[in-house]
């Protein structure tokens, strides 16, 4: 579906049209990210980051193919390997340092993009599906890093390994049968590491049929915007083609050159350096840590610290699933019928001066050694992440009075006074 | 080629009064069978990712304790994680014995983590409870945390020389893993 004023694909040669008759790809991606998708005309940067993470996703699976030419997923010479990427693979170094930080600022674009999912509540009807969507593509995400981080088979890969697959041990009777059937063995080894490897090659892919779904759900009600006001007539929206691929390509040049900043003066900033230490299943690390992206979540893990019915460990290994699966009931949770942050004073006020302290927090916990004052701060910030969407959200949603909103987005671009701005002609110049 | 299937399933399905025609039992009886193959493809799809026989074959590890003088300890490898085996000293047993069990965490006593016979060895997995890391106190020299057993750095665990655990996150004792004396000085773990 479209507005009915989108633009029609017309194939101009021979060529095109006979492809238009059997096979209309060009019609498809004309309408897709083309100039026939109308799009909002005020869009901010926030809206850039969609394409940024798709940007990223064909990145890693690009050098992530080149990595796996010159890997071998065994125990025996998985290290090695690396380090041969590392020494005599040409440009190896680039490659796999180009995918380790492509890791993080796939998370950094995704993170981004939650972000202004969440304050400008993009997950509201008629987008949940989108927000939904989104979220398993996040999870997938997850799975895919975390297996990823695995495959060099230093320190912190095997004592990862050894953690996360630890809290499938915390559930009760079964846990301990579960664990070891994921990992193939007593602990990570041979088995778990070539799993992991099948794994981490095919969910890229996986994630890329999602994202799939994720653009089709988007292209049914059209993308939002940062009034939340629908759009109403023709001089809401803009093609997506030239403007936004040009707002876009402006948007990945910056984002490229912080990355590229990375990849090549500070390859490691964001890594651990036990991980250039070979697994050793005898000796741990004095500080586990997860990669970055996983620190607010791992300081959910590690909040519970005493049993209540339930032993804590386990308590800690479902609030850190709850933190995410909850986002998929985020729609249902808050019921205000304005979407942008920006009409809606009381969400506001929680937004900035609640969720994203509380999260801040988490993060800075995660990373830090399981001790006071981390473990305390962590457990305040678990108990508000969970209580801001569960009790705060649906409870601002029905007493909070919105501010008055524009009656259309042009409105909200041009003043009320489209005379004044537009002189006679009141249809703008699409 | 619609026709065709159309007359023929208006003139050879013969209904009967109760509404259930003979092609309902080739639908069962299809989809049942479809079922069955379908189970017998998804098990060994889900048992392939168990352990495989190599991985049980060294599922079971042998130690010479007469070596071990009191007070030592020594690091062996059961199924690729670590496996301390101790002898106590005897102060290190009546350190166990005077603690009251019932004021522990998972209450244990020594007697209930040992063989009869051998009260002095204590063999237990070097695997922290509460998250896997590798306990420093096997080792000479290593630190053994404030009740004198073994001490996790990763998140300050201390256990005590019976191997419970009496401070930090950990919710239970190492583990005794299941092990016999074959003969007086050997044990088979696992």
């Amino acid at each position: 579906m479209s507005f009915p004023w989108a633009r029609e694909y017309q194939p101009s040669n021979g060529f095109t049209r006979f492809l238009d008759e059997k096979l209309p790809l060009p019609r498809l991606v004309y309408n897709a990210v083309g100039a026939g998708y109308p799009v909002p005309r005020n869009l901010s940067y926030f809206w850039n980051f969609g394409v940024l993470a798709g940007f990223f996703l064909v990145l890693q699976i690009v050098t992530g193919v080149v990595l796996a030419m010159h890997y071998a997923a065994n125990a025996q010479v998985a290290f090695a390997t690396t380090e041969h990427i590392m020494r005599n693979v040409n440009w190896g170094w680039m490659m796999r340092y180009a995918h380790a930080n492509g890791a993080s600022f796939f998370f950094i674009v995704v993170y981004m993009h939650i972000f202004r999912g969440l304050f400008y509540s993009s997950y509201k009807a008629p987008r949940e599906m989108i927000w939904l969507l989104g979220v398993v593509i996040f999870l997938l995400m997850m799975a895919t890093a975390f297996m990823g981080y695995v495959l060099p088979w230093g320190q912190m890969s095997f004592w990862g390994a050894k953690v996360i697959t630890g809290l499938f041990g915390a559930i009760p009777l079964v846990g301990e049968p579960i664990q070891i059937w994921l990992l193939g063995g007593f602990a990570p080894d041979n088995a778990a590491l070539n799993r992991f490897f099948s794994l981490h090659f095919l969910l890229p892919f996986v994630i890329a049929g999602v994202v799939i779904l994720h653009i089709w759900a988007l292209h049914i009600p059209g993308s939002s915007n940062p009034t939340g006001v629908e759009v109403k007539s023709e001089s809401d929206t803009v093609p997506f083609h030239p403007y936004y691929t040009a707002k876009d390509g402006f948007g990945l040049g910056v984002v490229l050159l912080a990355y590229f900043a990375m990849v090549f003066f500070l390859p490691n900033a964001l890594g651990h350096p036990d991980n250039y230490i070979e697994a050793n299943p005898l000796s741990t690390p004095a500080h586990i840590v997860p990669e970055w992206y996983f620190w607010p979540f791992y300081a959910i893990l590690r909040a519970f610290t005493v049993d209540f019915i339930l032993p804590a460990k386990l308590w800690g290994v479902i609030a850190m699933f709850a933190s995410i699966l909850l986002w998929f009931f985020l729609p249902w949770l808050d019921k205000s019928p304005v979407r942008s942050g920006h009409y809606r004073p009381l969400f506001r006020k929680f937004f900035w001066f609640g969720l994203i302290p509380t999260m801040i927090v988490l993060f800075i916990c995660g990373g830090a050694p399981a001790e006071e004052p981390y473990v305390m701060l962590s457990q305040i910030a678990t108990a508000y992440y969970f209580l801001h969407f569960l009790v705060i959200l649906p409870i601002i949603s029905s007493v909070e009075k919105p501010e008055p909103l524009p009656y259309s987005i042009t409105e909200a671009v041009l003043g009320s006074d489209k005379k004044a701005v537009l002189g006679e002609n009141t249809t703008p110049a699409v | 080629m619609a026709d065709t299937t159309a007359t023929a399933s208006t003139e050879t399905v013969v209904k009967t009064d109760d509404g259930i025609r003979r092609r309902d039992f080739l639908d069962i009886a299809a989809i049942g069978a479809a079922g069955v193959g379908g189970v017998f493809i998804v098990y060994p799809l889900v048992s392939q990712m168990a352990p495989s026989k190599d991985v049980l074959a060294a599922s079971s590890t042998e130690v010479d304790v007469s070596s071990i003088e009191p007070g030592q300890a020594i690091k062996a490898v059961f199924r690729k994680q670590p496996l301390f085996v101790k002898r106590l000293t005897d102060a290190e047993i009546a350190a166990a014995n005077a603690t009251a069990t019932g004021s522990l965490r998972d209450p244990q006593s020594l007697e209930d983590r040992t063989k009869e016979g051998h009260r002095d060895i204590l063999v237990t997995m070097g695997v922290c409870t509460h998250l896997g890391c590798v306990p420093l106190g096997a080792a000479e020299g290593e630190v053994k945390g404030e009740f004198g057993g073994y001490f996790c750095p990763c998140h300050g665990s201390h256990y005590d020389t019976a191997g419970r655990i009496r401070k930090g996150p950990a919710p239970t004792n190492l583990e005794v893993p299941e092990y016999e004396f074959t003969s007086d000085t050997v044990i088979q773990v696992g």
